[in-house]
């Protein structure tokens, strides 16, 4: 269809919408609310039958969670935070640190250390000072429950320096102690990456498919020969993708719950923030999908197009690994992406317990997403 | 001669693609009860036409009023009384005949019974299966049961029997008789000129955007045998088509 006509036929939009309001129009007659519905339930049963859409939604995610959930966390890396007034300039951190797989973390204090190491967010604290009347120091560890695979590992590179020539005179003693934290396991992890891409994956591929093959074969324009409202199309079909979408959370959440352990700090309630995040993010994903069905010229252009959006999100925001384990020239591009967000904000909402309120910066950059991608969907998004 | 209402009156009816003029000043009445042809090669501005009557395309200039309504102003009611078929109209992916109905029935705000929808154009049989999964003459059957949902006033079937094999062709002007002797008024299109003769009270040829002539079938022939035209070869007393019929039978065979 040539753009001057739809856009023409936006006006004849404007205008029924004042005729609505003329007195002789038959009162009640019709309810958009019904049509709503009935597209809602409509495309709600073909979305369930479309093998595609299940598995991206469920299967894709599932097998990840299991891949990793037996294989264990990725590329290690272990922080170990250095309690304030520790001596920084002694042998034992510099040969730390020379290892390359710790990574030291300073400027909190103890306070944050002992909540961060609870958490397992940092591997384990270390504090080194100098023997009273020696030179030689004392190393004080302390490692968490939390993190025990990690904590062992800092422990033998600890004794390697214990037992190091060069360092032996001048290290005394090794202390060790470890508290109880809450364990995080790679599947608290994993499967909030996975929901996040399972929802981005959805309401890009998804949305795209429906409205660019509805709009091809003149199912469109079939519903446009029925009083139903623009408005009741778009939202029916929301309903109905947020509601599948939803499904699939909730079976992705239970599944890792009662299959690999995955932690929901206060249950039943953890669960509800985690579908209210999840509903924010597929409305927002949704957006790219409006915006590739309308560029997207036939069905074989939306993989590639969607592939843009999805893909650079997959390996960027943190699905797989912690966006802190990327190069920092990379950081800053996962920073801006809005599945870091919505991941960032599930891990804080599963794990750490917090509630929504507590991850509303990770809501407000979705916003702002939302807003912009909606704004560019309004004008890119073709009807006929 | 009876007085006859008109229910649709289009009047100087233009459209214009950029530059292209495919509809010409057209101007017709369609009476209520009828069946009105519209006949005319591919390309005549039958679509176009019948799609700015069905506000689904603006046209550039003229008046058209649908049982009272305005296209301009109403389209909204224009819409609750008229039922539709596209020429190349898909549905819903993954759906049923029924559920397909029922979504219809949703969209129209129509409170009816799917199941006695399909029975109206014979597809009980068909009700779970797909669209895609029809032959051609039942696909155009389930078209027309979707534009009967709404019990609406006027139909539109755009070339409804264009691909179809004979019976089907038969089986789709005995439905649309029906149709229209339960009083609903029928537009149709086709390019088949014995369907026209055969279905039509009143037919209008339409000709690059233009109508060149307006009649009943019967008057347009005896204009023409009057003005002293006569076959070339004598006619004989059946054609091909009914020695096809008369073999293979006319029963519903899909
Ligand atoms: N959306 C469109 N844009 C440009 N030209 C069109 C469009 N739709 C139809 N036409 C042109 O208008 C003319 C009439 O088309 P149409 O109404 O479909 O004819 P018919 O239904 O009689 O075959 C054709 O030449 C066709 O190519
Ligand atoms: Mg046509």
């Amino acid at each position: 269809m040539n753009t001057g006509n739809s856009g023409s036929s936006l006006e004849t939009e404007g205008l029924n919408a004042e005729t609505e309001k003329a007195p002789f129009r038959k009162l009640g007659s019709y309810s958009n609310t019904t049509a709503t519905l009935a597209l809602a339930k409509a495309s709600f049963r073909s979305i369930m039958r479309s093998p595609s859409a299940v598995v991206f939604t469920l299967a894709f995610p599932l097998i990840f969670i299991l891949v990793f959930g037996f294989l264990g966390g990725g590329g290690t890396r272990i922080d170990v935070g250095v309690t304030p007034g520790s001596d920084i300039s002694n042998p034992v951190i510099t040969m730390l640190s020379k290892t390359g797989m710790i990574r030291l973390v300073m400027d909190k204090s103890r306070a944050d250390f002992d909540k961060l190491l609870e958490k397992g967010n940092i591997d384990a604290m270390i504090d080194v000072h100098r023997k009273v009347n020696s030179a030689a120091y004392s190393v004080n560890v302390v490692y968490t429950s939390a993190s025990r695979d990690k904590g062992g590992i800092l422990k033998s590179v600890l004794n390697n320096v214990f037992y190091d020539k060069t360092l032996k005179p001048s290290v005394a003693e090794i202390k060790e102690n470890t508290i109880v934290g809450r364990e995080y396991k790679t599947i608290d992890f994993i499967l909030p990456g996975q929901l996040g891409f399972s929802l981005l994956s959805t309401g890009v591929f998804g949305t795209a498919f429906v409205f660019l093959s509805l709009r091809q074969t003149l199912v469109i324009k079939r519903f446009f020969a029925t009083p139903v409202k623009r408005s009741s199309i778009v939202i029916g079909e929301g309903i109905a993708r947020i509601g599948f979408a939803l499904i699939g959370a909730l079976f992705i959440i239970l599944i890792g719950h009662f299959f690999f352990g995955f932690t929901l700090v206060h249950g039943v309630a953890t669960v509800i923030n985690m579908l209210l995040l999840a509903t924010m993010g597929i409305i927002v994903f949704m957006g790219f999908g409006f915006i590739i069905s309308g560029i997207a010229k036939n069905e074989s252009m939306v993989p590639p197009i969607s592939n843009i959006v999805t893909l650079p999100q997959f390996l960027l925001s943190g699905t797989f690994f912690s966006i802190e384990a990327f190069p920092s020239w990379l950081q800053p591009i996962s920073r801006a992406l809005p599945l870091t967000y919505l991941n960032d904000a599930m891990r804080k909402v599963a794990f750490e317990g917090l509630g929504l309120w507590d991850v509303k910066f990770q809501i407000m950059i979705l916003l702002i997403w939302g807003i912009g991608i909606y704004a560019v969907a309004v004008k890119v998004f073709k009807w006929e | 001669m009876e007085i006859k209402k008109a229910i649709i009156s289009v009047k100087d009816l233009v459209k214009k693609y950029d530059d292209f003029v495919a509809v010409q000043g057209l101007s017709f009445e369609v009476y209520e009860n009828e069946i009105f042809g519209l006949l005319g090669p591919n390309g005549a501005g039958k679509t176009t036409t019948l799609e700015i009557i069905e506000t689904l395309r603006d046209k550039t200039s003229g008046e058209i009023i649908v049982d009272g309504f305005s296209v301009d102003k109403q389209a909204q009611d224009i819409k609750q009384i008229i039922g539709v078929q596209l020429q190349a109209a898909g549905y819903y992916p993954n759906l049923n005949l029924i559920e397909l109905i029922e979504l219809f029935a949703g969209l129209y705000g129509a409170n009816i019974k799917p199941m006695e929808m399909l029975e109206k154009v014979n597809l009980q049989d068909k009700a779970k299966a797909k669209y895609k999964a029809l032959s051609g003459g039942q696909k155009q059957r389930f078209s027309i049961a979707t534009t009967l949902i709404n019990q609406p006033k006027i139909i539109f079937l755009d070339e409804p029997t264009t691909g179809l094999d004979p019976q089907a062709r038969r089986n789709l002007w005995d439905l649309i008789t029906e149709i229209r002797n339960a009083g609903t008024t029928v537009v149709i299109t086709t390019h088949y000129m014995d369907e026209a003769e055969q279905l039509c009270d009143r037919v209008a040829f339409v000709e690059r955007g233009q109508i060149i002539a307006l009649d009943t079938p019967d008057n347009l022939i005896d204009n023409l045998v009057n003005s002293g035209f006569e076959r070339k070869k004598e006619v004989k007393k059946a054609n091909l088509e009914d020695v096809f019929i008369n073999l293979t039978g006319k029963e519903w065979r899909e």
